[in-house]
């Protein structure tokens, strides 16, 4: 596998308040990956991200982004770092280019009108790029905001929430544009409340609740570790309930009768299906279709969370 | 050193300022004006010389010093105070800028405008009375010093404050009184003890008296020269400290 670009050691937080939003927290994200923060709100994703860039001190730990202390060499460490918070935060007076021009300079890289211009045109900015930061729409200013992360070209980007209030073409948009910038080699933290695009983009899912990062799995073997497999029996008549001949399997019935479900691990060697179907014959049950589903990530996500309350 | 990062800084609040160039200067030309007539011709004319300048004369420097210290502690407070309120600081603080560089960029950017507008004020007092200056690189330095000193100042209000009140109420409780009450309208050789002392703890008194000696030279001045210089750097040193601890800890900009 890659080597780490972030490196975070028992890295923690407590407010002033005297509230721990994060126990020590261990986690490498790899260069050139897609990894997906998860969890529900007050989780701490904002507050981990906010340590790594600089916006909140962390109470214990060191960071590390790309081989640069985020404290002792914030400088060098910075400069590869882009972000878009969470919250929409812009000038009102300022010209969409005047905004981001700045940011370039405030990273400290010279000015390049070309590279701005790219990545207004990247994302549809630059039309705009003469009006005023207030006269746009919602949506657009986080485009703004994307454009300012982009600006010095960082190596690591940091998505907090970056889909939260963006019509679907837009998601789309920027999808396109978050996998595009994973092929020109920039490393992506997002965080989401969106599983689906967890389950579309990550390449790893760390999933963070009450602080703790209880999960951290490559999104493929997350699903098939934890993932139920269900197959489902049309059946030509329904039953009443399940024959005693077939104790011993996780079977229910559904769809008044018409449907016999049976669980399995999707992780283990052997599924019993053959053994099942096999057994049905025997105990007379015949059936007239049958298929597979998978729970979706936000179905793990969610048993996940429950699990640790 | 980031020059990138300190000049995106300093551009960003010049065309913040530019944008309002008009009533930047306006108002304080406005009301220097005011007290010109005021002061200078209609009262102005009944009153003897101080040291050797006529009255008219004698109130510019302090004039000049008044709107200086009060459009100083506004523009920089509020250069700072409006990202802090608007959430835009989230970037300041997650870029490669050390505190030194985003006080170059944020007071310079302040203290340039503080300059520009003294020098506005000292043009306009000539429509109404004919002073000379004495020394002009003395009193340019105390002019850009002045300026330096409390844009800082207000740089740290800025950092502090936490409503936009406050960042009214300081200039005005603290400020005005203190400009007031530090010789801009008199010699503190006019007042009676137990005020006299009373004025000398007033650190106004010391930025006024030295402008004073530049323009005038030491017969117009309340306290010695080096007392005035003495004064503004002591004044100038605790304000880098105060900026260097907010940074250093992150004081009311980082949780
Ligand atoms: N500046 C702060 N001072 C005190 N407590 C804070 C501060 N910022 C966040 N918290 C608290 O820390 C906890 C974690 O917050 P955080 O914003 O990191 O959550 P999150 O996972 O990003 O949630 P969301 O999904 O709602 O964005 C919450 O309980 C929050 O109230
Ligand atoms: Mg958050």
């Amino acid at each position: 596998m890659a080597e780490p670009i972030i490196s975070i050691r028992d890295v923690s937080k407590t407010y002033k308040s005297g509230l721990q939003a994060l126990k020590p927290i261990n986690l490498d994200i790899m260069k050139g990956e897609i990894f997906a923060l998860l969890g529900p709100n007050g989780a701490g994703k904002t507050t981990l991200i906010s340590i790594i860039c600089g916006i909140v001190n962390p109470s214990s730990g060191t960071v590390t982004a790309d081989g640069h202390d985020i404290i002792r060499d914030y400088k060098a460490a910075r400069r590869k770092i882009g972000l878009v918070p969470q919250e929409l935060h812009t000038d009102a007076f300022e010209r969409v280019i005047d905004t981001v021009s700045f940011s370039r300079g405030l990273f400290g890289f010279a000015p390049n009108p070309a590279h701005i211009e790219k990545v207004l045109r990247d994302l549809s900015l630059w039309e705009k790029r003469n009006d005023k930061i207030m006269a746009l729409s919602g949506g657009m200013k986080r485009r703004v905001m994307i454009a300012k992360a982009l600006s010095h070209e960082p190596k690591i980007l940091f998505l907090d929430e970056p889909t939260a209030g963006v019509d679907v073409e837009l998601r789309r948009d920027m999808w396109a544009m978050v996998r595009g910038l994973r092929e020109n080699g920039v490393t992506i933290i997002l965080t989401t409340h969106y599983i689906e695009e967890a389950e579309e983009m990550a390449d790893r899912v760390g999933v963070i609740d009450k602080g703790q990062l209880i999960v951290v799995e490559e999104k493929n073997a997350l699903m098939r570790k934890l993932g139920k497999k269900q197959l489902t029996l049309e059946l030509p008549a329904p039953l009443e309930r399940i024959p005693d001949g077939l104790n011993g399997y996780t079977l229910e019935l559904a769809a008044g009768g018409n449907q016999l479900i049976y669980s399995f691990d999707a992780q283990a060697e052997d599924t019993g299906i053959p053994a099942l179907l096999k057994r049905l014959s025997d105990v007379g049950v015949d059936f007239k279709d049958l298929h597979t589903e998978q729970s979706s990530l936000e179905d793990i996500f969610v048993s996940l969370v429950h699990r640790t309350t | 050193m980031n020059t990138y990062g300190v000049q995106a800084i300093y551009r960003f609040e010049m065309a913040r300022w530019l944008r309002t160039l008009g009533q930047s200067l306006f108002s304080p030309v406005l009301s220097t004006s005011l007290y010109f007539i005021v002061f200078g011709s209609a009262i102005g004319s009944r009153m003897m010389e101080i040291g050797g300048v006529s009255y008219g004369e004698f109130i510019v420097p302090g004039l000049i010093m008044l709107s200086i210290l009060t459009e100083s502690v506004s523009n920089a407070s509020f250069g700072i105070y409006m990202p802090r309120w608007a959430g835009t600081i989230y970037e300041l603080l997650s870029a490669p800028v050390s505190a030194f560089e985003a006080v170059c960029g944020y007071v310079g950017a302040a203290a340039t405008k503080s300059v520009i507008i003294g020098l506005v004020i000292l043009a306009t007092a000539r429509l109404f009375v004919n002073y000379e200056v004495q020394n002009w690189p003395a009193m340019l330095a105390f002019l850009v010093l002045t300026s330096i000193s409390f844009c800082l100042f207000g740089f740290i209000l800025g950092v502090l404050a936490d409503g936009f009140e406050k960042l009214q109420i300081v200039p005005m409780l603290i400020l005005t009184p203190l400009t007031f009450l530090g010789g801009t309208f008199y010699s503190i050789d006019m007042l009676p003890e137990p005020w006299r002392t009373v004025t000398l703890f007033n650190p106004v008194v010391y930025l006024i008296s030295g402008f004073r000696w530049a323009f005038f030279g030491a017969q117009a001045a309340d306290v010695n020269i080096v007392v005035s210089l003495s004064a503004i750097g002591v004044f100038l040193a605790a304000c880098l400290a105060i900026v260097w601890r907010i940074f250093k800890t992150g004081y009311r900009l980082k949780a």
